[in-house]
């Protein structure tokens, strides 16, 4: 929605604050434009000084602004106007439930790291003066000292900063499955345990250290796993909340009042002006109007709608005003429709089992399997039962899968770090490993091959001063296409006085003579005049005294978009479209980009058939959409892609959602995830040379806590500097320069 | 040797205050934004709202 109309309209942001004291609010803000540490106090700062503002802190890292206020003194929306005057971007952000729950749980991890990490230190500390002390210089009262004071710190602690393994472990179990966390879990118990044991019977060797270092290890790549995610998460929701999106609701008094859209309940009404998108699905009242569906059905023909017609969420109303009853998931609509196709379809992914798993599955039957047999081939070859034992049980402390349960998760998080900082937000790790096995790309055409919006495709054929009029005038008007022209034509002032006339167009004048833009016949366009008129392309025109232009407007591909094509064929991926759109529309763009198979007209289910068609001949297929109409397809297919402009829907469903407005990130997130996999394989593989070095030397009784303890940090160390190549593999692929996402925001904003 | 009754203890007993600076640090919401606080350090008027007590809910 535009930023006009926030300052016309009288607003309500009531829903988005909360009280914290008597007469005092607050509310939470996602900031656009900050570029540097500087801005920090440019907007603390003008908020300072704007009386009645009690406390303004803002969050670099989030890019968030906490505001209160004294209510009686200053409203929100003004704030909101002096950051926007300063050149920042604002909107009051919805703090959701899941996003305290994210920050909860970071929490808790970071205060299981820091027990973990106060408890190795200081086990160590004891350990490494057992250590060297095997010259016999140390007596067997103060080794048991320090054993026993090592158990005093390590048992409360494990118990502590064990919990997330523990618990996950436990719920694998209640499932009958085996995850990671089952070894893991297990082997600390059993260390713990066999040590308290042992230092009870005055023994020379105790795995405190051991355990603890395991759990210090795994514990930092949770914690910059879970960070990494917050960080995108956080970083996805400002963007959405930076839409934006108001509706004009109608209020019991008969006026109407601006509420961000989640504010709207169920029957409340509210008014859609042209040029706005539809709010909230909802039912037609009154009035009727061209409507715009291609975020819908990727239809890019507008069609007509009056009383009773449905209306979903996103569609663009071009020209006439509607009056709109908001509906909540009605019975049998396109959108309930939709919800029951995403279930059946997601349900195929669900089957997709992450290489973490898998390995884990084979490799936890394993590693109990050899403890087990170097306890009886002990037994057998006359050993006593404790030695056998305790063989056994150092067997499964240095197979405990700390590599392992690091191989993954390490390049997980290096990955979607480099991926995020070129505005690519993964939804969740396991997205890479999707991302790498792909082998057919599925595209659909508005808005994902095409810009959200249409461009001007006859600028060569207007004079220059009937062009800067167009722009001049588009800049006062809310039409749609005036808004796609306005994107066309940048950096043009707006007239003065222009007066908008509702379904036709708007008029100005400019240095005395008078300036029209709007339909043909606003601007008396008679046919006497030969343009040719390209077929599909939506026409405004532009008048400025005598002189009439036609301004066709047509859809347009994504920048870079024969680029990137191109690239995805060269690394060996085959290509299709599958649009709603019709034959007309999708046949040239295919042709454009030279791929040689494409369908039109699809319904959601067609599409989901012919992803089936494809997995069916072995295919794991990527679908990058942004309709409504993809989200099933998006939730059906091995892995998918969403542009930031699509619907929140589909958003859900995808894997990883880009900013950039071209379509290289399509093929960068590809290249990076094959380049994450690679990673992941030879991480499993060093893991398993590991184990191949390690489990003999164990099973021979030969494994010391000192060799323990190196050959768990010095594979531990290996894994993730091997991750780390993810990063710097990934520079070299930069190809575009920063801030292009926030240009492309701002444009979305209009 | 008995001197390392007091000492490993004392070691001990350091580290914990450490450990529980920590967590006062984490639960004070001092992590909430890392890199603002980097440069916040360096601005010399950050004390523009005198009334700052409320600053942690």
């Amino acid at each position: 929605m535009n930023a006009g109309g926030l300052i016309r309209d009288r607003v309500d942001f009531s829903i988005l604050t909360r009280p914290i004291a008597e007469g005092i609010s607050e509310m939470d803000l996602a900031i656009d434009g900050i570029d540097c540490a500087a801005c920090m106090d440019d907007i603390e700062g003008a908020m300072a000084r704007v009386p009645g503002v009690v406390k303004a802190r803002l969050n670099l890292t989030l890019r968030r602004l906490t505001l209160s206020w004294r209510v009686a003194e200053v409203q929100p929306e003004m704030l909101i106007g002096v950051l926007q005057s300063k050149g920042y971007g604002a909107f009051p952000f919805d703090l959701q439930r899941s996003a305290d729950a994210d920050r909860q749980l970071m929490q808790f991890l970071l205060k299981c790291l820091a027990v973990a990490a106060f408890a190795s230190m200081n086990i160590m500390l004891l350990s490494v003066s057992v250590w060297s002390s095997d010259l016999g210089d140390m007596n067997s009262e103060t080794r048991d000292f320090f054993h026993w004071l090592s158990a005093l710190i390590a048992l409360p602690a494990a118990a502590y900063a064990g919990q997330p393994f523990f618990r996950s472990a436990i719920a694998a179990l209640r499932q009958r499955s085996l995850n990671m966390d089952v070894p893991i879990s297990l082997g600390v118990i059993l260390a713990l345990t066999m040590s308290v044991y042992e230092t009870a019977h005055h023994a020379e060797h105790a795995y405190f250290d051991s355990a603890m270092m395991l759990l210090l290890f795994l514990l930092s790549g949770r914690v910059l796993d879970q960070m990494m995610r917050r960080r995108t998460r956080a970083a996805a929701a400002n963007l959405t909340a930076l839409r934006g999106e108001m509706a004009a609701r109608f209020e019991p008094d008969g006026t109407f009042l601006l509420v961000p859209v989640s504010a709207l309940r169920r029957n409340d009404i509210v008014l859609v002006r042209p040029g706005e998108a539809v709010p909230a699905d909802g039912l037609v009242i009154a009035g009727s109007s061209q409507i715009d569906d291609s975020l819908i059905t990727g239809e890019t023909l507008p069609h007509a709608v009056k009383v009773d017609d449905q209306l979903y969420a996103g569609s663009i109303n071009l020209d006439g005003v509607l009056q709109v009853r908001v509906t909540a998931g009605a019975q049998g609509s396109l959108l309930d429709h939709m919800a029951r196709l995403i279930d059946a379809a997601s349900e195929a992914r669900n089957h997709y089992q992450i290489l973490a798993d898998r390995a884990s599955r084979i490799y936890a039957p394993l590693v109990h399997l050899t403890a087990l047999l170097s306890f009886t081939g002990w037994m057998m070859a006359g050993a006593s039962v404790h030695d056998a034992l305790i063989i056994a049980i150092s067997v499964l402390i240095i197979t405990c899968p700390c590599a392992l349960a690091l191989a993954v998760p390490a390049v997980q998080v290096v990955a979607s770090g480099a991926l995020f900082r070129q505005g690519i937000y993964l939804n969740s790790g396991q997205a890479l490993e999707r991302l790498a096995n792909v082998d057919w790309i599925v595209f659909d055409k508005t808005g994902t091959l095409t810009r959200p919006q249409p461009g001007l495709v006859n600028k060569a054929h207007i004079a220059a001063p009937l062009l800067d009029i167009a722009a001049r005038l588009a800049q006062s008007s809310h039409h749609p296409l005036a808004l796609a022209l306005v994107q066309a034509l940048p950096a043009a002032r707006p007239l003065d006085q222009v007066e908008e006339v509702p379904g036709a167009g708007v008029r100005g004048i400019y240095k005395g003579v008078e300036c029209r833009l709007g339909s043909a016949a606003f601007c008396d366009w008679t046919m006497t005049n030969h343009h040719e008129i390209e077929p599909g392309a939506s026409v405004i025109y532009v008048r400025m005294g005598d002189e009439i232009a036609p301004l066709m407007l047509h859809q347009q591909l994504r920048p870079h978009a024969a680029q990137t094509i191109a690239q995805l064929k060269e690394m060996g991926f085959k290509l299709s479209i599958l649009s709603g759109d019709r034959m007309e529309a999708v046949a040239p763009i295919a042709q454009a980009l030279n791929i040689a198979d494409w369908q039109a007209g699809l319904k959601p289910e067609d599409k989901i058939k012919a992803l089936a068609a494809l997995q069916a001949r072995r295919q794991h297929v990527l679908m990058v959409g942004d309709g409504l109409n993809d989200a099933p397809a998006l939730a059906a297919a091995n892995a998918s892609l969403s542009p930031i402009s699509a619907v929140k829907l589909s958003q859900a469903q995808a894997d990883a959602v880009f900013i950039d407005a071209s379509l290289l990130p399509v093929a960068q997130a590809l290249r990076l995830a094959r380049l994450a996999r690679r990673l992941m394989q030879q991480n499993l593989i060093l893991a398993v040379v590991y184990n191949a070095i390690a489990v003999p030397l164990a099973i021979m009784g030969e494994v010391t806590p000192l060799i323990a303890a190196l050959a768990m940090s010095g594979s531990s160390v290996l894994v993730t500097l091997n991750a780390l190549r993810a990063q710097t593999g990934m520079s070299e692929d930069i190809v575009k320069p920063a801030g292009t996402g926030h240009a492309f925001l701002r444009s979305a904003q209009g | 040797m008995n001197i390392l009754v007091v000492l490993v203890p004392a070691a001990l007993l350091l580290g914990l205050a450490g450990l529980a600076a920590f967590m006062w640090a984490l639960r004070a919401n001092q992590f909430d934004d890392v890199e603002g606080s980097a440069h916040r350090i360096l601005s010399d008027d950050d004390l523009r709202f005198p009334d700052r007590h409320n600053e942690h809910k």
